[in-house]
């Protein structure tokens, strides 16, 4: 790797960058960009929901005319509901997150010059750039955008004549997905030959920050994953365009009698959810490494349990391929099959119990720091626990009979991988805006952001558990077609004047954000006093992160508060001393 | 259009306003000389504070949410099976419900109690094998039993014992839903989707004898205390049957023929004393997402006596008299 400063154009420097640390910002401000447009989606469908039929100035200034005189119709309804979760699935929660923190990270943790290829690193980036403008430009095709879930189940994602958003709309959604998925693995293979070859010297696998472990994990889980998702997708392409019928059979349209036959639409779903389920890990597991991080660095404490911590890692990650068939205990397959996915599916609670158990014991006898990424990583570990234990009935096949679609399961997956894949995020961005920009960010409107939002959070998903044991079914766009969703319109209410709150507090975050890019206090270099590698260098970026030698490191990450020590941190490149244990 | 100026000349100044409120902030820290970021000990105390206020309302919140909304939680099974799903429901309810308090309440009890404080000095442990050891094992047994006790409820529900049901099919279509029953001989007549037409929406065909008596209709009726068989079967997109009141669902799938038996133990006479709501009536509604009509694909079920049903269903058509 060339170690000489190339001269750099405007272009070479913030556009066509191999840089690490550039992608990384690239991909955050994309994640954040997109992130704006599905949380605004959200508060408009969220504004139907709780006020149904009633005339919204809002919604027609931005649907225009899917909201005709403010009310939107129940087709853009079900195309915001597609895609908010598609948005927030992969394009902030996977390419915003991991891609960010994957990027900014790896080489700086592990002490290498840059990831193994930037070549492939910038092109990761602009496959991801190319696949939020086709996103963006769907939504403004004649037909509508994609309206078929998030999880575009055929025959409905496959038919135009069924819902019009599966006309051009879903091709260019697929067109979408396809470019995305090329930008996850070719950052997901970089990630993955960057920590196995480009590791410092000294940086064994065991002295390996746990973030480094969680995207490490997630790398694999993408690269095993994504290409079946990339195999279901070409395939629903055929049937869509050249007559083909992987997945459809028996299907009337407008009277007239298809000439599919032989298909079958359980098929796209076992595919989908072999992609879909380790999705839900690629987007938790780079939080639960952030949050590691930073609530030991905060608790001014080692991570408790750093062995069980990296084997839960593994464990989940390897328990998340056997899974999948738990989002399809009713779509008829074999009862037996469902057993066996009873069995894999609760196994998942064991690392993730331990994980939770983990996180408290660091807090126990530690020195606390309450900076706004402890905030967050805390409310982290409280969403997980929360959301993961509704998981337990979800998990169970015949307690998931009468919740499944319900508003029960959409209260979960929001807390247990929303929520807290967000709250890792946000915890992220606040710990290493100033490793990313040389600036703090302001920590009062941190505070204020995170209060508000993490109020605003439970406020949103925890009645919804409610509306599901009453038996409300999920992509509805009104209860009032059923007499016994009568009255259920309080929670409707509650939980949309909860969601506004919440989008508006996120005003704070993004006006902080760039705030502090230009006008932040310049940072220290440690501002947090951390161990590991990236604080060591310069505040400054530049090509190759350290001038002269990359460190050596003689310790594990968490030597926090350790005894006989100056002071209560000491960095991954301090030799031990005499007689000191390695932990 | 002033409204839009005027919001958007709201938001403008806000902005501005929070500009200044920070570059105020920024200023008096640059002059008295220290970094305004930097975490003191009077923002440790107000977030551990916070975060102990913050638990009590969350918990309050919750119990509340309780108490109002309690109500909605769907009535007692009205199928046999269902109550043994409501039974381990509960249980299971119950179980998270305590280990939600107490992993909650530790969070933020552990965030104010050790929240920094110039004297306090954090304790350097890393791990301890015989407590991680522990909580391993522990959640390892209780999931061990929670397994079991479900594999036990799911063969239940799937592979009842009852013999000769009666066969209902239930057909789905963009957005609504037909039932066809058996009939005498409690045959189902074949049926291929090529012979849909007007008048035989199901495309039941008319040279299998077993479709002579089967009865096609708009409503479903069924019989008290006796073992049901709902075949499923879609005509376009998915559709997900779902009575929530029997804990039955199951996805139409077109291609693939689905079922669900169940066995109902309260008419709806006896819901609507239960329930104290004269209106009210089972239901069976749509839940997979199909279209735009989806929120109201609904068929209304009515649960009577066996004379009542007899009653009924011998007003009905049967296939071989409307398809002549």
């Amino acid at each position: 790797m060339s170690e000489h400063h190339h001269k750099e154009t405007f272009i070479t420097k913030y556009i066509f960058c191999q840089d690490h640390k550039m992608i990384s910002k690239q991909f955050l401000i994309t994640g954040m960009l997109m992130g704006t447009i599905a949380l605004l989606m959200s508060t408009f469908f969220r504004l139907q929901l709780a006020y149904p039929g009633k005339s919204f100035g809002i919604l027609e200034t931005f649907l225009g005319r899917w909201a005709p005189e403010g009310v939107m119709s129940p087709d853009i309804y079900l195309a915001l509901v597609t895609i908010h979760g598609t948005i927030m699935v992969f394009f902030v929660l996977t390419a915003g997150l991991s891609g960010t923190f994957s990027n900014l990270l790896i080489p700086l943790q592990i002490g290498a010059r840059d990831m193994a290829s930037g070549f492939l690193n910038m092109l990761s980036y602009w496959f991801f750039f190319a696949s939020s403008v086709v996103m963006v430009y769907s939504l403004f095709v004649q037909s509508g955008p994609a309206s078929a879930g998030w999880t575009i189940y055929p025959p409905l994602s496959a038919i135009a004549e069924l819902i019009p958003g599966s006309g051009a709309g879903m091709t260019w959604w697929l067109v979408s997905m396809v470019l995305f998925i090329v930008s996850a693995l070719l950052g997901a293979l970089n990630y993955i030959v960057t920590i196995i070859n480009l590791r410092t010297q000294g940086m064994s696998l065991r002295r390996l920050p746990l973030t480094i472990w969680a995207f490490f994990v997630t790398a694999i889980l993408g690269v095993l994953s994504f290409p079946v998702l990339l195999s279901a997708a070409l395939l629903l392409v055929f049937d869509r365009s050249f007559g083909t019928s992987f997945y459809l059979s028996d299907i009337i349209i407008a009277g007239e009698a298809l000439t599919n036959t032989g298909g079958s639409p359980i098929l796209f779903q076992h595919l989908f959810w072999f992609l879909g389920h380790p999705e839900v890990y690629i987007v938790l597991l780079p939080a639960l490494g952030i949050t590691s991080e930073i609530i030991s660095t905060n608790s001014r404490k080692p991570i408790f349990g750093y062995t069980a911590m990296v084997a839960s890692i593994l464990a989940i990650g390897f328990l998340s391929f056997i899974v999948w068939g738990h989002h399809m205990f009713i779509t008829g397959m074999n009862p037996f099959l469902g057993s066996v996915f009873i069995f894999t599916t609760l196994l998942i609670a064991i690392p993730s119990a331990v994980k939770a158990f983990n996180y408290c014991a660091t807090l126990f006898k530690g020195k606390i720091v309450f900076t706004p990424a402890m905030l967050f990583s805390i409310a982290l570990v409280s969403t997980f626990v929360t959301g993961g234990l509704t998981g337990l009935i979800l998990a169970n096949a015949p307690l998931d009979i009468n919740v499944h679609d319900t508003y029960f399961v959409v209260g979960h997956f929001h807390i247990v991988m929303g929520l807290s894949a967000i709250f890792g995020m946000f915890a992220g961005v606040y710990h290493w805006f100033p490793r990313m920009y040389g600036k703090m960010m302001n920590k009062h409107l941190g505070y204020i952001h995170f209060w508000f939002t993490f109020a605003a959070a439970y406020g949103v998903f925890f009645p919804m558990h409610f509306l599901g044991l009453a038996g409300v079914p999920r992509r509805y766009y009104s209860n009032s077609s059923f007499s016994m969703f009568d009255g259920m319109t309080d929670i409707n209410i509650i939980i949309t004047v909860s969601a506004i709150i919440g989008a508006v507090a996120q005003v704070f975050f993004f006006f902080n954000f760039f705030y502090s890019i230009f006008k932040g206090n310049k940072s220290s270099q440690n501002p947090w006093k951390s161990n590991t590698l990236e604080w060591t260098a310069p505040v400054k970026h530049m090509h190759g992160n350290w001038p002269g030698k990359i460190p050596a490191v003689y310790r594990w990450p968490y030597d926090y508060s350790k005894p006989g020590a100056e002071e209560d941190f000491i960095s991954q490149t301090v030799p031990l001393k005499e007689g000191e244990q390695e932990h | 259009m002033i409204t839009k100026i005027f919001t958007l000349l709201i938001i403008v100044l806000f902005l501005v306003a929070l500009t200044q409120v920070i570059r105020i902030f920024q200023l008096t820290g640059k002059i008295k000389g220290y970094d305004i970021n930097e975490t003191t000990d009077y923002d440790n105390n107000l977030n551990g504070i916070l975060s102990i206020i913050f638990s009590i309302l969350f918990f309050a919140f919750c119990v509340y949410q309780y108490l109002e909304f309690k109500k909605f939680i769907l009535p007692e099974s009205a199928s046999f099976h269902g109550i043994f799903i409501d039974k381990m429901n509960n249980l299971s309810l119950i179980a998270i419900t305590v280990v939600f308090v107490i992993m909650n309440a530790l969070i933020f009890y552990l965030s104010y109690k050790y929240r920094s404080k110039k004297e306090t000095k954090a304790s350097f442990v890393t791990h301890n094998n015989k407590l991680e050891l522990i909580w391993t094992i522990l959640p390892g047994i209780v999931l061990t039993v929670y397994i079991l006790y479900g594999l036990n409820v799911w063969s239940q529900v799937m592979h009842p014992s009852e013999e000769d049901p009666m066969l209902i099919e239930i057909y789905g279509q963009q957005f609504s839903w037909t039932a066809r029953y058996a009939g005498e001989d409690n045959l189902l007549g074949e049926s291929h989707y090529t012979l849909v037409n007007n008048k035989n929406v199901l495309g039941v065909d008319s040279k299998d004898v077993n479709s002579n008596d089967d009865i096609i209709v708009r409503e479903l009726h069924i019989p008290i205390d006796e073992p049901i068989m709902l075949k499923f079967r879609s005509q376009d997109a998915l559709h997900s049957a779902y009575l929530p009141h029997f804990r039955v669902q199951m996805n139409c799938v077109p291609g693939l023929e689905t079922s669900f038996m169940f066995i109902p133990i309260k008419t709806t006479k006896q819901m609507r004393i239960e329930l104290k709501d004269e209106s009210f009536d089972y239901v069976l509604l749509c839940n997979k997402i199909c279209g735009s009509s989806h929120f109201n694909m609904q068929m209304k079920v009515i649960v009577e006596t066996r004379e009542e049903y007899n009653e009924w269903i011998g007003q009905q058509p049967k296939f071989k008299e409307i398809n002549l």
